[in-house]
């Protein structure tokens, strides 16, 4: 197994504050992980530190993605590289609509990839395809970035932009917070007919079993005050429903 | 009227930020007067030309007539626009404007707008980019004059700041002498969201790429229902890509 996303004993702080302290974990390729935990264990900042946000500092440790040093990347060589940050509260954009934002950003990907740009009738078919996958209305896409969307909205529209822009590994923090029963099932069939191929991998970052239902973990992993501390099968997580984190770390 | 040939100084209000040095080479600034007829609509887009330069314009509009101004003030060492508006009953005065500012340039904006009869409306939207050591200035007046009742006066101006050089002066005012009038203003100068910043970055725009496209749909709404909106946006996007 070609491991596609490799931390090792990785350090990080925010504002000053130790949040991963010696963090480690392998995401082999065609792998779906989940990574569940109490909040404040540092699970929101492992995603912002893989993704390069500003003020995420790393102090120690490495990552390595398809092969690169992943540190070593700005935030947008990250996504042309293959990764992408699916967020637990997704950022308004006042005045960007979305097919114009994902457009460029999907041609800026492929630009720095060396792939030719899409025209605007290519982008719109790719863009109508994967919002029919979320069952997004395309007209929803036409409107300004996460603009006057409900949280579940939202979170669809990440998954939107993950299958429109096609990623290697997706960090998806919390996408199962926000949505209804429904939503949550749309978005789980959603992650499985993107991302679940033999060249892919995706972590979950969730507190809960529920999205686990329909997107099923290879590895579960049960992180805490900044470490993975155990990692076992699909019944881990299920382990951790029962008796909660303090009975199983 | 002699105080339109001497130089304005500090002490002037209207000059309190312009760059008078700039100012005295092309003073004094003639005048162009445009008259909307009662009832008649019109519409102009301005867009200064030259290393140095200033323009004056006195709108004046009849009962019940229209007029939309568009001002696009960017690439100029110094540059200035003066509009003095006069609104008859029931008349609609409409500016949209955006102001992009560079190096050490001086970007000014001044307008009078006198609701002078009942009913008239007035709104104003003004966003200004500011990077370097640019200053840009807008000053905005908005008088309602003693029984103009049901006047209807809006300014909205915003300023982003690329830089901490750089430097924005606002100053919406508004002086009103009769009853029953509704005046608003908002002003807020501020920087790129950064949480916004690295969210589109995160999806593979460069960050300076990033900075244009919020900084497109930022200037964007001063030019909502212009003549040419598809022409006037891309000169402010060619003005902008000199600023990142």
């Amino acid at each position: 197994m070609t491991s596609l996303l490799e931390i090792a004993d990785l350090s990080a702080e925010v504002a000053g504050k130790p949040i991963l302290k010696g963090l480690s974990l392998r995401v082999g390729a065609g792998e779906i992980h989940a990574i569940m935990g109490p909040n404040g264990a540092g699970k929101s900042t492992l995603g912002y530190v893989l993704g390069g946000r500003p003020g995420y500092e790393v102090t120690g440790g490495s990552v390595t993605f398809a092969g690169q040093d992943l540190l070593a990347l700005a935030p947008h060589e990250r996504a042309a590289a293959g990764l992408f940050l699916g967020f637990q509260y997704p950022v308004e954009i006042p005045g960007v609509s979305n097919v114009q934002f994902l457009r460029e950003a999907l041609n800026a990907q492929r630009t720095a990839r060396g792939e030719a740009p899409l025209s605007g009738g290519e982008f719109l078919k790719l863009a109508r395809e994967k919002a029919g996958l979320l069952r997004f209305d395309m007209e929803m896409l036409k409107r300004p970035v996460n603009v006057a969307f409900s949280g579940g909205e939202k979170k669809r529209a990440e998954m939107v932009q993950m299958g429109i822009l096609g990623p290697t590994l997706a960090i998806l923090d919390e996408t199962d917070s926000g949505l209804d029963i429904d939503a949550l099932r749309i978005c789980g069939e959603g992650i499985n007919a993107i991302m679940r191929q033999p060249d892919k991998a995706v972590v979950l970052i969730t507190h809960y079993q529920r999205l686990l239902d329909y997107v099923q973990p290879d590895v579960v992993h049960v992180l805490a005050d900044g470490r993975i501390v155990r990692s076992g099968g699909p019944e881990l997580a299920h382990e951790l429903e029962a008796q909660g984190y303090e009975a199983t770390a | 009227m002699s105080e339109v040939l001497a130089l304005p100084t500090r002490k002037d209000e209207d000059f309190r930020y312009s760059d008078l040095a700039a100012l005295g080479t092309v003073w004094p600034v003639a005048r162009e007067t445009i008259v909307v007829a009662a009832g008649e609509a019109g519409s102009l887009v301005v867009v200064p030309e030259g290393e140095l330069v200033a323009r004056h314009l006195v709108v004046s509009l009849e009962e019940g007539a229209r007029f939309d101004l568009f001002v696009l003030n960017a690439g100029h060492a110094f540059g200035r626009v003066a509009v003095d508006v006069l609104l008859g009953r029931g008349a609609e005065f409409r500016l949209g404007a955006a102001q992009l500012g560079n190096g050490s340039e001086t970007l000014e904006l001044v307008t009078e707008v006198t609701h002078a009869e009942p009913d008239a409306v007035s709104r104003q939207v003004v966003r200004s980019v500011l990077a370097g050591s640019a200053t840009g200035t807008y000053l905005g007046r908005v008088a309602v004059a003693r029984g103009a009742i049901g006047s209807d006066a809006e300014q909205s101006v915003r300023a982003m700041l690329l830089d901490r050089t750089a430097t924005a002066n606002a100053r919406p005012e508004l002086e009103i002498y009769a009853d029953d009038v509704k005046c608003a203003h908002g002003c807020a100068i501020g920087e790129l969201d950064a949480s916004g910043l690295f969210y589109l970055e995160s999806r593979g725009l460069s960050p300076a790429a990033a900075k244009r496209l919020m900084l497109q749909a930022f200037i964007a709404e001063a030019f909502v229902g212009a003549p040419d909106e598809d022409a006037l946006a891309a000169a402010a996007q060619a003005a902008l890509a000199g600023l990142l």
